[in-house]
């Protein structure tokens, strides 16, 4: 699954392509100024790969869409969230190991 | 006769040996990234264990202006020039927690989460420090959704809003000086009635007029609502008299640990938690070695972090051909030419 695209989330297009998606849905908050974001995009990305088509992966960048984080009281990035049925299902604030990523995007499928 | 002997043991040596590092780094801050690169120049086999963000708490500190050759500099454009130049080595990077480091007598070996253990003959531990928690109800929960430990990550939510900045030292101050830039209204509250922090952050803060010190003062509960953190409750430790400030976020700054919970059984630490070394930064367990804020010291600093992190690799780099019998150690650069 290489190659697969992370979409990007804007805050017109949130509820349609996250809250509406019938597979769980990994959304990374982040901004360009935010060091631990830009360490954090690759594991992302890796995660993304070796998910494939169970899960969708999406990035919000938040300097540019503010509603959305606000919306689910974000006030730190880098923050992962895991949608499923458009329900917050995991939440996980900093640069964190990919293993912790990965038991809660688990979690969130189980 | 003793030649043949030497090179029927040093094949076997070879084959048990594939899978046996020199050195497992810990932790990728300045310490472990320069004990990296020292340790490839050696020609160790080496690898680092990074669980988060490679660069350590430098990646997240807004300028930098204290490393020499550097006026200035981002904290994480000097992280990634750190990770960049050990990676111009080749050195390996695991993104992978660690669980436990067990000493043994014929090697040492580093547990990870997923399993897998690796044998090596030397370890660098560069796990670092964190800011040290309130431990008040809240905190935990509303992490990242208005409890911040890094006002320069963060700040940016909290525009033109109502901010309380916890703690009394340089750190504190300078925090929330910083927020002065970005909120409404930023509090300070302190335990005491005189602040710890220098002379100079102290006047500037006095002189800002957006920060309000509230003496005497400590934090008991954060309190949240549907959008995140909305309040916190605050005590007069003299008068004994409670109230719930409004706010939207609540940044702590109240000291520092240091991360030393996969120190093994047996190495000295000192009462607050640091490692106690030696001038080569061994640890009281042979072929341990201990680097940057996690060691006992006089200053915890970027360029101490990268200066331990050197001594342990050129310290280690020597353990390693010791005990692999060798009795050179032409591996070793002592002094540049």
């Amino acid at each position: 699954m290489a190659g697969k695209d992370i979409i990007e989330i804007s805050d017109n297009n949130f509820d349609t392509e996250v809250l509406e998606s019938s597979v769980p849905v990994l959304v990374d908050f982040w901004a360009p100024w935010c060091g631990p974001c830009r360490a954090i995009a690759p594991v992302v990305e890796e995660l993304s790969g070796e998910y494939g088509d169970k899960l969708k992966v999406a990035k919000c960048n938040v300097d540019d869409n503010p509603k959305t984080p606000s919306k689910y009281g974000i006030r730190a990035i880098p923050t992962l969230i895991i949608f499923k049925g458009g329900n917050v299902s995991e939440q996980i604030t900093g640069a964190v190991a990919k293993s912790q990523i990965a038991a809660a995007i688990d979690k969130a499928m189980s | 006769m003793p030649v043949n002997e030497n090179q029927n043991g040093g094949k076997e040596k070879l084959v048990q040996q594939e899978d046996l590092y020199d050195v497992v780094i810990v932790g990728g801050g300045p310490g472990g990234l320069t004990a990296g690169l020292y340790a490839m120049r050696a020609a160790l086999k080496s690898v680092l264990i990074e669980k988060g963000l490679p660069g350590g708490q430098i990646a997240i500190s807004d300028s930098v202006e204290n490393y020499p050759g550097f006026e200035s500099i981002s904290g994480f454009e000097l992280s990634d020039k750190f990770f960049q130049h050990a990676g111009s080595y080749d050195l390996e990077v695991l993104q992978e927690e660690v669980t436990s480091v067990d000493p043994g007598l014929e090697h040492h070996s580093v547990t990870l989460r997923t399993g897998r253990v690796i044998k090596t003959h030397a370890v660098v531990l560069a796990t670092g420090g964190s800011p040290r928690e309130l431990e008040i109800p809240g905190e935990k929960e509303y992490y990242g959704k208005g409890v911040s430990y890094c006002a320069t990550c963060d700040g940016f939510f909290f525009r033109g809003k109502t901010v309380v900045v916890v703690g009394g030292g340089d750190t504190a101050v300078e925090e929330a000086l910083y927020l002065s830039k970005i909120a409404e209204k930023v509090y300070l509250v302190h335990r005491r009635d005189a602040l710890r922090a220098s002379r100079i952050l102290q006047q500037r803060a006095m002189n800002e007029c957006k920060i309000e010190i509230l003496w005497n003062t400590v934090a008991l509960e954060v309190k949240a609502d549907e959008h995140g953190v909305c309040a916190v409750t605050l005590e007069n430790v003299q008068s004994g008299e409670q109230r719930d400030l409004p706010v939207d976020g609540v940044f702590i700054f109240v000291g520092f640990i240091p991360n030393n919970s996969l120190v093994p059984q047996g190495i000295k630490m000192n009462a607050d938690g640091y490692v106690v070394t030696d001038e080569k930064c061994e640890t009281s367990i042979s072929g341990i070695f201990a680097v940057g804020d996690l060691r006992e010291k006089y200053a915890r600093q970027i360029v101490i972090a990268a200066a331990d992190g050197c001594t342990a690799a050129l310290a280690g780099a020597h353990y390693v051909e010791v005990r692999k019998g060798g009795e050179t150690v032409c591996a070793m650069p002592v002094s540049p030419a």
